[in-house]
């Protein structure tokens, strides 16, 4: 006897409360705070909040707790939370050559004005798990470096393109505000601006292997990194009622370009191209990514091949968000049990239709088998259906 | 009865400009059958694949009076349908119901209820990939072109393939439509069987798919043509067993298994309509 299933919204409740155990954790252990993801997990924050598309520490790091540690659940909370704000204003274009610089590196140069800065950085560890962090309550490494003077310096592609080396950045044709992705929808072919919104909150992984194949052949980029900086930037809003331009905070960002091969033409003397990458916080491994698949995309502009997956703007800008992507490819979990019947149900026909084919073939015609039957699986393959032509 | 709402958000959660945003999209829809119409779809607080798109336009949709049914695989009890229903109740406070009959609104994933349909009533499709060309051509550059164009030769061959392979049309959900004569469209992942409820229905269709960030419609009363070939003509499920708990034989039937040994029944996807029949004294072979 079957009886139906009945209670979803009582089960559903019941598995909220399991969840909020489950992300608590034995509770003899002490709650994690905020502040102490905040501080001590920098650059999970910085990536929830790149792919979140919301600069706010404390609310990425809520989104982190909240999430137990799943920063794709973290940067879906905090998109969430974002899509209900209102837009108040726009800032002007930020200034990344005003940087108060906490890292700084070329590979182009092996010495230029600013210099090479090294910052916090895992480059140039051995990874060697240290024990000691085992142990709580190690004392705290000082805060302040010896010579913290603040350090900023011109960028690389700045001084390049001054020399007519490398393209000049071109401004949008248009002087409208650029698009908005999280408003409108993105409609191919896209403006550079667009893509680099998509790729901006794109998926680091993603990114990042869609970056590498474009190392290995599947795409021709030959890059080298121009700079890398890191470090807070000044964000501005112009005020109407002063007639000026205010400062109304700072943001950590890590940018990244990239040369390239150079491209020439009758009208144009030979340089460098670009490829741009910019993220919220510490993040070089994403910007890289994503400064590479920038480049990648700009195939068709510069006149260069486009069949590989890394220039198909449509293949890499519809498949970048994992925020969509984790939502569509765990959908399956839904029910599809009637999608399924409908499968099933032409599969046994299928299937019946096969063995009276096969039985055909193997018993010559007009041969009775023994008990009359093809198979004796033949009874289960017929679970009663019948089709009718729709009305 | 109206259930009380949630403090914080606006009436049905989207901001008044979204929903005007998403009612000039579904205008759009309404004056061109079958059209895809792309909308700035919103980042919801459900996932991507789980309805954000039919949320998105029922959110929109939906006014203080209105009553709402939400339903997943024909039923009212499974876990998404509970909570689409529960959301609205909390973020617009409306009234909801399991009755087809009673419902002004009715969202659904993967079925059309077998309740006929009234005019007045809207039906709220989910939709995963709104775009029937999507498997044949992957570009969304050549497909708008294809549409405008009414180039859907490439569908009739991919129907034709399944003939040559299989003796029949392999489609059997999400099977492709006509619309109004003009746009090929994908009627959700509903059963063929289904299909057939889609032409000249006097309900108001409506087809929202967040991720693809797309709406489209089949207004009241609208020729919604499967497609098919003369010698192949369109066809639906039918079983010759009627469901095992109401004794209906012109309902879409769930496979339900019943042990390891392959025993199995049959019983009605559409809870509601099921029950119902139940209530009026219908009984079924296995029924109580």
């Amino acid at each position: 006897m079957y009886v139906a299933v009945k209670g979803g919204e009582r089960a559903i409740a019941q598995s909220h409360e399991l969840l909020s155990q489950a992300r608590r954790g034995d509770p003899s252990v002490p709650e994690l705070s905020i502040a102490q993801i905040r501080s001590q997990m920098r650059l999970a924050v910085a990536r929830v909040m790149s792919e979140g598309s919301l600069y706010d520490e404390e609310l990425a790091a809520l989104a982190i707790k909240q999430a137990a540690g799943d920063l794709i659940e973290a940067i879906f909370l905090l998109r969430a939370y974002r899509t209900t704000l209102p837009r108040l204003a726009d800032s002007l274009p930020l200034d990344t050559a005003r940087m108060r610089i906490e890292r700084r590196i070329s590979a182009a140069f092996k010495d230029l004005p600013g210099g090479q800065v090294l910052g916090p950085t895992y480059d140039y560890t051995q990874r060697l798990l240290d024990f000691s962090l085992l142990e709580e309550g190690a004392p705290a490494a000082p805060t302040q470096m010896p010579n913290a003077a603040p350090i900023s310096a011109p960028r690389v592609s700045d001084v390049l393109s001054q020399q007519g080396l490398l393209e000049q950045s071109r401004q949008s044709a248009a002087a409208s505000p650029p698009a908005d992705l999280t408003r409108d929808p993105i409609l191919f072919p896209a403006e550079r601006a667009t893509r680099l919104q998509n790729l901006a909150r794109g998926d680091e992984g993603f990114l990042l292997a869609m970056g590498y194949s474009t190392q290995r052949g599947y795409s021709t980029t030959h890059p080298f990194a121009g700079e890398i900086r890191f470090g807070a930037v000044p964000v501005e809003v112009f005020i109407d009622e002063l007639g000026f331009a205010i400062e109304v905070g700072e943001v950590e960002l890590t940018e990244c370009q990239l040369i390239n091969d150079f491209e020439g033409s009758a009208t144009q003397a030979p340089h460098f191209t670009r490829g741009y990458g910019l993220a919220f916080g510490h993040a070089e491994r994403k910007a890289m990514a994503m400064a590479l698949c920038d480049r990648a995309l700009r195939a068709a502009e510069l006149g260069e091949s486009t069949e590989q997956p890394a220039n198909n703007e449509e293949f890499v800008l519809s498949h970048s968000d994992n925020v969509e992507a984790s939502g569509f490819v765990q959908h399956l979990k839904l029910p599809h049990y009637v999608d399924f019947q409908t499968n099933l149900e032409l599969l046994r026909r299928l299937r019946a239709e096969w063995e009276t084919a096969h039985a055909a073939r193997v018993q010559p015609a007009g041969h009775d088998p023994a008990g009359g039957a093809a198979s004796p699986d033949t009874a289960a393959l017929h679970p009663g259906y019948a089709e009718e032509i729709a009305e | 009865m109206n259930a009380p709402m949630q403090p914080g958000y606006n009436f049905a959660y989207l901001d008044e400009q979204t929903k005007r945003m998403i009612r000039r999209a579904l205008l759009k829809a309404v004056a061109i059958p079958g059209y895809q119409v792309p909308f700035g779809s919103r980042e919801m607080p459900l996932p991507y694949g789980w309805g954000t798109g039919g949320i998105q336009v029922t959110a929109s949709v939906i006014g203080k009076n209105d009553v709402l049914k939400v339903i997943d695989q024909g039923a009212d009890d499974t876990t998404n349908a509970v909570n689409i229903r529960s959301f609205f109740r909390k973020v617009a406070g409306v009234a909801t119901t399991e009755k087809t009959r009673a419902a002004t609104l009715i969202q659904t994933r993967h079925r059309i209820p077998e309740t006929p349909l009234a005019e007045g009533q809207t039906l709220v499709f989910q939709v995963p990939i709104p775009e029937p060309l999507r498997w044949l051509e992957p570009r969304e550059t050549e497909t708008r072109t294809m549409h405008a164009l009414s180039e859907y030769g490439v569908m009739h061959v991919k129907l034709y393939e399944d003939i040559v392979r299989h003796g029949r049309i392999a489609t059997t959900y999400d099977y492709p439509v006509i619309v109004n004569g003009h746009y090929l469209m994908r009627p959700s992942p509903i059963p063929k069987f289904d299909n057939p409820k889609l032409h000249r229905n006097p309900a108001l269709m409506l087809f929202g798919a967040g991720r693809e960030k797309r709406v489209y419609a089949v207004p009241p009363y609208t020729d919604v043509r499967s497609l098919d070939f003369e010698d192949h003509p369109f066809s639906i499920e039918r079983w010759e067993a009627p469901c095992a708990l109401c004794g209906a034989s012109d309902a879409y039937l769930d496979e339900i298994i019943l042990d390891d040994a392959g025993g199995h029944m049959f019983v009605c996807s559409d809870t509601e309509y099921c029950a119902d029949r139940q209530a009026a004294g219908h009984k079924g072979e296995m029924a109580a």
